[in-house]
């Protein structure tokens, strides 16, 4: 077991270079150091001067990839490639373009990010399971009909209309919650309580549709048959049975998202102003901070790679047949 | 006549699927599924929405610069159709139906007093002489007459089609899904043709804040929705069936390198891929400015990215799919029986595995589509979608929203791009529910 997960974590190190190539080559081969301090210094009235003066506070002003005029290994260690992957790799991420210190800025808002995402996920498994049950249960009657075509419906409309109208009318009509905003603590409860109920219904469409079939699917093996021969009712059957078995992929497609949480989501924070770190990025993309994009992209593959490692672990632990080798 | 990138690929779109269509016609496999989607009522309703759609989209795909035009201007065939309702903007904005601007402002009444109120429209309503006790007559008369011309413009090429094949007239007869077809087709064009007639005289969904006629842009928007939806597959497909059958099959160091190449591209979050590609784009635009001389190129070449760039990050999820059918499919006694009678790989890929896929393919393509038109809107959101100049309903939603805290309340921009990406959405929703229905083997038992 131990073993595994060294390998995995080995494994890893190449899909995290790779991740960091990828970026690396998409930023810098339009965009050359000088551009970007231009970008960040406004584009007209710059002297040279300042163009160097910045580059050289944050770490531009080396050669991407090849440093002829150093010594031996230090023809690659002196570049900016070298430089800035080593600390992302170390976590240490550095100094923004805009000049913050990203570390802080992602430990603190980290947590604004969670405590929006949890309660979604965990509401919306929920609401999800329960839906979808209830269509399993009544089956072939126009109860499922009427609740797959409201499934339909559900998801065939834009998250923004859920987002938009939700503040519109519970925020702004009813007045029942802050339209946006957040706060720190347990007054962080009434900004969270739309964007949750939002995330949840914007996701019962598909969610349901999707549990339904893997409910159906159980309930249609061997064992179910057997469970109902030997004269277990309906309901008997689905819950004992059926659900402990769909449980299994269930949990683990959401092991694989649960550090992704971290991330947060882009639409919902920067509708409700929470600062997290989806915000964080969109505000990034927006002032096109490309520092702070990288940061991101990077730690989103290493919550990612974590994520499939947990869901390789949870099967064994949920399902007694895998055994990892 | 003037072709732009994504017209092109349109075109090739187009003619790749006459070609299958060709290739496919009459094969035995193939027709099953074919009568099944066409003996569902929901299937074919879905699919004539569809249609109706992608005829709106490639009448504006047809781009040239009209003769008499004095800046050199490519329009659309649809742009051409609807040039009054280009023509007919407003101030800024108005409701629907509505005869004066939505705000008051000073005004010079004709005997040179000044005057706050609300200024009559330019064009909405103008024939009117006395708005406020005609507007709702006319209004109702246009409708009616409207609805009136449309009904028998449909009637007449319906009556016309019927009496001249008889086989069409049976199949009316005997089938009630050729029934509810038909009804809906005439639904359809009846009220397409009245929203048409009424939009000469009224700014039938209201105008935006330069005033330009929502109605329009709505409509020029499912242009963009469609070229997201389809081009992003023709770009994503190649790669995943190539990539797919290949790791599948030959397995080893193949299968490594591109289980690798998928993994890695998995693990982006692909909001955060798509940002930093359309980030380098602007830049790599914005250093080249000369190449992009005309506004509807360079939003062109915009979306053209955008697609390629969604397809990059797509192809990963039926690329996985189509790996593991393909191991599965390597190991059958058909597979085995070529390989043992000396087939060479090339043509066991051909022949034997890959029309094996296709349905997979098929479901995700179907499934796929709705998904990319709703990620259009959040994209555009983040400003990371489509240019800002292109109509599509993320831009119309985007420049609307902030209009929600304003009293009174403007909503129709914000309805309008709702409702029709609402129509397009679960139109291809519910389609895509009756291809995979059709097309899923494992379903394929239980008629």
């Amino acid at each position: 077991m131990i073993q595994y997960i060294l390998r995995r974590c080995l494994y890893a190190l190449p899909l995290l270079m790779g991740v960091n190539i990828l970026t690396f080559v998409l930023f810098f081969i339009v965009n050359s150091p000088e551009d970007m301090a231009r970008m960040q210094l406004g584009q007209k009235h710059v002297t040279t001067a300042a163009i160097q003066n910045w580059k050289q506070q944050h770490g531009y002003d080396l050669p991407l990839l090849w440093n002829d005029t150093q010594d031996s290994a230090k023809k690659l260690t002196e570049t900016i490639f070298y430089q800035k992957s080593v600390g992302l790799f170390l976590l240490d991420f550095g100094v923004s373009d805009s000049g913050r210190d990203m570390s802080t800025d992602i430990k603190q808002r980290m947590w604004p990010s969670l405590a929006l995402a949890l309660p979604s996920l965990i509401l919306g498994l929920t609401v999800n399971i329960c839906v979808a049950l209830m269509m399993v249960l009544f089956r072939n009657t126009y109860l499922e009909l009427g609740s797959m075509v409201l499934c339909v419906m559900l998801m065939s409309i834009s998250s923004l209309f859920y987002i938009i109208g939700g503040q519109f009318y519970i925020g702004k009509l009813l007045k029942l919650v802050p339209i946006s905003g957040y706060a720190s603590g347990v007054d962080a409860f009434k900004f969270m309580v739309l964007p949750v109920i939002i995330g949840v219904v914007s996701g019962i469409g598909s969610g349901a549709r999707w549990y339904r079939t893997l409910f159906l699917e159980e309930a249609e093996k061997d064992y179910v048959r057997t469970a109902r021969a030997k004269g277990l009712s309906e309901t008997q059957v689905l819950f004992k049975h059926v659900l402990k078995n769909a449980m299994i992929p269930i949990l683990t497609g959401v092991v694989v998202v649960l550090p992704l949480l971290f991330m947060g989501s882009l639409i919902m924070e920067s509708f409700f102003s929470i600062p997290g770190l989806g915000s964080y990025t969109i505000d990034a993309i927006n002032s096109q901070d490309f520092a702070i994009v990288r940061a991101m992209v990077f730690l989103g593959s290493l919550l990612y790679v974590v994520g499939l490692l947990l869901t390789d672990i949870s099967y064994t632990l949920v399902d007694p047949r895998v055994r990892l080798v | 006549m003037v072709m732009l990138w994504t017209d092109a690929l349109i075109y090739l779109l187009l003619l790749t699927l006459a070609a299958l269509g060709f290739y496919l016609r009459g094969k035995e496999h193939i027709k099953r599924p074919l009568q099944k989607i066409s003996s569902s009522k929901v299937g074919m309703v879905s699919l004539v929405v569809l249609l109706f759609f992608v005829l709106i989209g490639l009448l504006d795909s047809i781009h040239f610069i009209p003769s008499n035009s004095k800046n050199n201007e490519i329009i659309s065939v649809l742009d051409y159709w609807a040039t009054p309702l280009r023509e007919h903007g407003e101030k800024t904005y108005s409701a629907p139906f509505a005869t004066t601007l939505y705000s008051k402002e000073m005004q010079t009444l004709p005997d040179g007093t000044a005057q706050f109120g609300y200024p009559t429209l330019r064009f909405g309503g103008s024939h009117l002489t006395d708005p406020t006790t005609q507007l709702l007559p006319d209004l109702l008369k246009k409708t009616a007459y409207g609805l009136f011309q449309g009904a028998s413009l449909s009637s007449f090429f319906m009556l016309l089609l019927f009496s001249l094949s008889t086989k069409q007239r049976e199949r009316f007869k005997r089938s009630a899904t050729a029934k509810t077809v038909w009804a809906v087709i005439f639904f359809i064009v009846s009220l397409s043709y009245t929203l048409v007639y009424l939009s000469a005289y009224y700014h039938v969904l209201g105008t935006d804040k330069v005033g330009e006629d929502v109605f329009y842009q709505a409509i020029k928007s499912i242009r963009t929705g469609l070229v997201l939806g389809t081009l992003t597959t023709l770009i994503m497909l190649p790669m995943a069936i190539i990539f797919g059958i290949l790791a599948g099959f030959f397995r080893g160091w193949v299968d490594d390198v591109i289980q690798y190449l998928y993994t890695t591209l998995n693990s982006i979050p692909s909001v955060l891929l798509i940002a930093a590609s359309i980030l380098m784009v602007q830049v790599y635009m914005a250093k080249h400015e000369a190449d992009y001389t005309s506004v509807i190129v360079r939003a062109d070449m915009r979306l053209l990215f955008l697609c390629l760039i969604l397809g990059v990050t797509s192809w990963t999820g039926l690329c996985r799919l189509l790996r593991a059918e393909t191991l599965k499919l390597r190991e059958m006694e058909y597979v085995q029986a070529a390989q043992a009678l000396g087939v060479k790989q090339s043509m066991i890929l051909l022949r034997h595995i890959l029309p094996n896929v296709m349905h997979i393919v098929l479901i995700s393509v179907v499934l796929d589509f709705s998904s990319l038109v709703l990620a259009e809107a959040v994209l555009s959101y983040i400003n990371i979608g489509v240019d800002p100049t292109t109509y599509s309903w993320g831009n119309m939603i985007n420049g609307a929203r902030l209009e929600m805290a304003r009293d009174p309340i403007v909503w129709w921009s914000l309805s309008a791009a709702f409702v029709f990406m609402f129509a397009l959405v679960l139109a291809a929703n519910l389609f895509a529910d009756v291809v995979q229905d059709a097309f899923d083997p494992r379903r394929a038992g239980n008629d």
